[in-house]
């Protein structure tokens, strides 16, 4: 390798992507035209955002699946994309991992060659031109869909965006998810939801969120008791970007179990379908229009 | 016909050598040290956002003295051969030694096949893993490279600094202790160096990945004063965040993200 030294009239200044295609690395892989090329390749599903007081909790269920089987069961989906943000995955596992590799290294190179962290806003379009790169390939049906998340330094809040797969990117007000499982995880949320949340109340409406899409979605892997494997949370605050614990993770989707087992030994019957929170039900997802490009956040 | 003036390549040498320094010797001094918990450089510099250290990659870190221009282009193109050797291979992979050559041989090449040298000298430092030392290259204008354990001086007074470093070095110093020993050996018998006249930064092994971490003014001037600031005022949200327990999975491509991230 040589010192990557480039004339000022042709240097890629801090874009990490343009930097690979000079040096030769192919930033996206070329597919050749296939059918039915999907069902053969690994799918990551669900995962969720919330926002709650001081930031925004983010979870992915661990499976990855191979058309009908499991493909793995304890697939990350969950990644810290610097200090203030966390990007979580849903779609074709290879291009959705080497996705979030690029997006990190790109959000920390961008740090290093400027000197300055980008905003929140900016790292959101970075992350929307991925997605748009990546289109050729969602038309044959490896589609990668993520969800970006992070903590506004410059607002004071946690803030989400979601994307579909012409890059498309939509700020949400309140929560968001997306992957396999993601409508029945969207609708726990909905239904426990309130303004002003706490960490404890955030992480619980994730882990009820994910139980519940593990529970009607095939693709979703549920709480993996037997081989101690968990979904992931992770938390976005003023702190940074923090894990939270696997202990109690685990511990919380124990509880939540026992609660279920209860409830159905005092009806005497099977569950009823109705979501385990009885939150107040706040109105319909509400969406932000497209995420206009210059405005400073 | 007119002949072109033969001039002997040991006065072509010599000239470009000269003006080199000359260049160098017009900018401030910079001080690299190993202390206690990694490497410290300490680099006299009034400007606040004209940076002479700067963080490369996760365990390393660059620092140049001479031309701004100069070295701030290759400080990106190290940042650049960092981050795409680190993406096409592996984190680990990125070392100090490969990228101290790549300089090396670039600066050389400028001085032996160019009209102007550059006049800059550089330091490249790593942080010592897995068992090996912590590291500090020095690379001159002309392509020289000097491999350092205890410290390096760099810029126009680099002997009668490096003399007065010398005389009370220390080993396995406390990073205030380090600070305070650079900053006087900077600044010499005649002078008193502040915080705004200076520009401190580490590679800590307590820091988590990404070890680089710029010591800022409040922060420095406690130091310098003799004051050790608190540890609240100390960590930095990088730390929190990147030292975060993962949960291992043993996943192959859960694997390569966490090392790529």
């Amino acid at each position: 390798m040589a010192l990557p030294l480039f004339h000022p009239t042709e240097d890629p200044g801090p874009d990490f992507s343009s930097l690979l295609r000079r040096t030769g690395l192919p930033a996206v892989p070329a597919v050749p035209q296939g059918t039915d090329f999907a069902a053969s390749v690994r799918h990551a599903t669900t995962v969720v955002a919330l926002r709650f007081a001081d930031g925004v909790v983010m979870a992915g269920d661990r499976r990855a699946t191979e058309g009908h089987a499991i493909a793995h069961r304890a697939m990350e989906k969950v990644f810290p994309a610097d200090h203030y943000s966390a990007v979580a995955i849903a779609g074709a596992a290879g291009f959705a991992v080497e996705m979030v590799r690029l997006f990190q290294t790109q959000l920390e190179h961008y740090e290093k060659v400027e000197g300055v962290n980008l905003s929140l806003e900016g790292k959101a379009n970075q992350l929307a031109q991925m997605v748009r790169q990546h289109l050729p390939l969602a038309i044959q049906g490896l589609a990668v869909v993520p969800l970006f998340a992070g903590y506004d330094t410059a607002r004071g809040a946690g803030r989400i965006f979601t994307y579909d797969v012409t890059g498309g990117h939509y700020e949400e007000a309140d929560y968001q998810a997306t992957g396999s499982g993601g409508r029945d995880a969207r609708t726990t949320i909905k239904l426990g939801f309130r303004e002003g949340l706490s960490r404890s109340e955030g992480v619980e409406l994730a882990i009820q969120a994910l139980y519940e899409a593990a529970d009607e979605d095939s693709g979703t892997g549920g709480p993996d008791v037997v081989r101690g494997i968990y979904p992931t949370v992770s938390v976005v605050t003023a702190d940074g970007y923090r894990e939270v614990p696997e202990e109690e993770v685990a511990a919380r989707f124990q509880a939540l179990i026992d609660r279920k087992r209860a409830e159905r030994e005092t009806v005497g019957g099977p569950v009823s379908g109705g979501p385990a929170t009885g939150g107040p039900v706040t109105g319909g997802p509400v969406t932000g229009g497209p995420v206009s490009g210059g405005e400073p956040s | 016909m007119t002949m072109p003036f033969y001039v002997a390549p040991e006065q072509v040498m010599k000239d470009r050598a000269e003006y080199a320094q000359k260049g160098i010797a017009r900018g401030r001094s910079l001080i690299a040290t190993a202390y206690a918990d990694g490497v410290l450089i300490v680099a006299e510099n009034p400007s606040r956002s004209l940076h002479k250290i700067s963080e490369i990659y996760d365990r390393i870190a660059f620092a140049g003295v001479g031309k701004y221009n100069e070295y701030d282009q290759l400080r990106v193109a190290g940042v650049r051969h960092a981050d795409t050797k680190g993406f096409a291979f592996s984190r680990e992979d990125v070392d100090a030694r490969s990228l101290a050559n790549l300089y090396a041989q670039y600066l050389g090449n400028v001085f032996t096949h160019e009209m102007k040298p550059l006049e800059v000298e550089i330091l490249v430092a790593e942080l010592g893993a897995n068992g090996r030392p912590d590291q500090l290259y020095h690379v001159a204008y002309e392509g020289t490279i000097t491999d350092e354990d205890r410290f390096a001086v760099l810029g126009g007074e680099a002997e009668t600094i490096s003399e007065r470093f010398a005389a009370d070095w220390q080993p396995d110093r406390d990073r205030a202790e380090a600070i305070r020993a650079a900053v006087k050996a900077l600044a010499g018998p005649q002078r008193t160096l502040g915080p705004n006249d200076l520009e401190v930064a580490v590679l800590s092994r307590e820091n988590g990945r990404r070890a680089f971490r710029r010591i800022t003014d409040g922060e420095l001037a406690q130091i310098l004063e003799g004051v050790e600031p608190s540890p609240a005022e100390a960590s930095s949200p990088a730390k929190a965040a990147e030292s975060s327990p993962r949960t291992s999975g043993g996943a192959d491509d859960q694997a390569a993200v966490e090392s790529g991230g």
